[in-house]
């Protein structure tokens, strides 16, 4: 009754998806029109936080090695963390606009264990192939949250936020466990099924 | 048509533009779900359920791009346009 890691990815990947979309509406109508109604202002941070909960369980059930359960972990806690540093600036608890560099490191942490659990090279499968490009585009576009510390009305740099999680999310639905990428598959790969 | 009067006419425009933009997120997201459908039908698993198990029937990419659309459309932009709106009388 497990489900396969796919399954697990593509409901990841319907939450990062959200995250994106309510990322691309605040981006568009601004934060303050955004953060009108409380609930909406506590959406996206508490989705963010509720992730980082529920990759939890994803290390403890899913993971088939140290280096694999030490990634999921890790994802877990800058899930987490970044979430919780939005929730406490949207509840004022918390004042220093540096707490958004939280979300920052989730990239650059997130990025790193991607690219370094995997072991394989970028066409030995599918699932090889989507950790370098998931690490290497949150590498790069850690400079949205980063530069938007310090120009938070910055449209574009928002947008770019916003989008990254909408191509985090692309990527993963593209994950199958055994799978072919541009006609590539190591025959050590395993065999690919539906 | 005075200078100021034209660039009124244009932020208005520039503001609806947004509305529609929120507006066009949800079933945007459906659309490229359903676009997503047509073009790998054997990822969706509804299509042929016999014999099928619990996961591959309950998780169906596609579908769940298609849920994204209606969760964002139903739940979430009718709210930011209205405030939007009521944000850009005020102004």
């Amino acid at each position: 009754m497990e489900p396969r890691a796919e399954f697990v990815h593509w409901m990841f990947a319907t939450g990062f998806l959200l995250l994106g979309l309510c990322l691309l509406a605040e981006a568009i109508v601004g934060t303050e029109v955004w953060r009108r109604r409380a609930w909406r202002a506590y959406l996206w941070p508490g989705l963010l936080f509720t992730m980082g909960v529920l990759m939890w369980p994803v290390m403890v059930f899913f993971t088939n090695s140290a280096i694999h359960m030490l990634a999921h972990g890790s994802w877990a806690e800058v899930l987490m963390l970044a979430g919780a540093a939005e929730l406490g600036l949207v509840r004022g608890k918390l004042h220093s606009r540096y707490w958004r560099l939280t979300m920052t490191l989730a990239f650059v942490l997130s990025a790193t264990a991607l690219l370094v659990h995997e072991q394989n090279g970028w066409f030995f499968a599918r699932a090889a192939f989507l950790h370098h490009a998931l690490g290497w585009t949150l590498i790069v576009a850690a400079v949205f949250p980063l530069v938007g510390v310090f120009r938070p009305r910055s449209l574009l740099l928002n947008s770019g936020f916003a989008l990254t999680f909408v191509v985090v999310a692309f990527l993963l639905f593209c994950d199958r466990d055994v799978a072919p990428v541009f006609g590539h598959l190591s025959s050590v790969a395993g065999t690919p099924h539906r | 048509m005075s200078t100021q009067l034209l660039s009124e006419r244009a932020a208005v425009r520039r503001r609806s533009a947004r509305a529609r933009l929120i507006a066009a997120l949800g079933p945007g997201t459906m659309f490229a779900g359903v676009a997503w459908a047509f073009l790998q039908p054997y990822r969706l698993t509804l299509l042929h359920p016999v014999g099928q198990g619990f996961w591959w029937l309950a998780v169906e990419p596609p579908l769940l791009v298609v849920l994204a659309g209606v969760v964002f459309a139903l739940f979430v932009a009718p709210s930011v346009i209205e405030d939007l709106e009521a944000h850009q009388d005020r102004r």
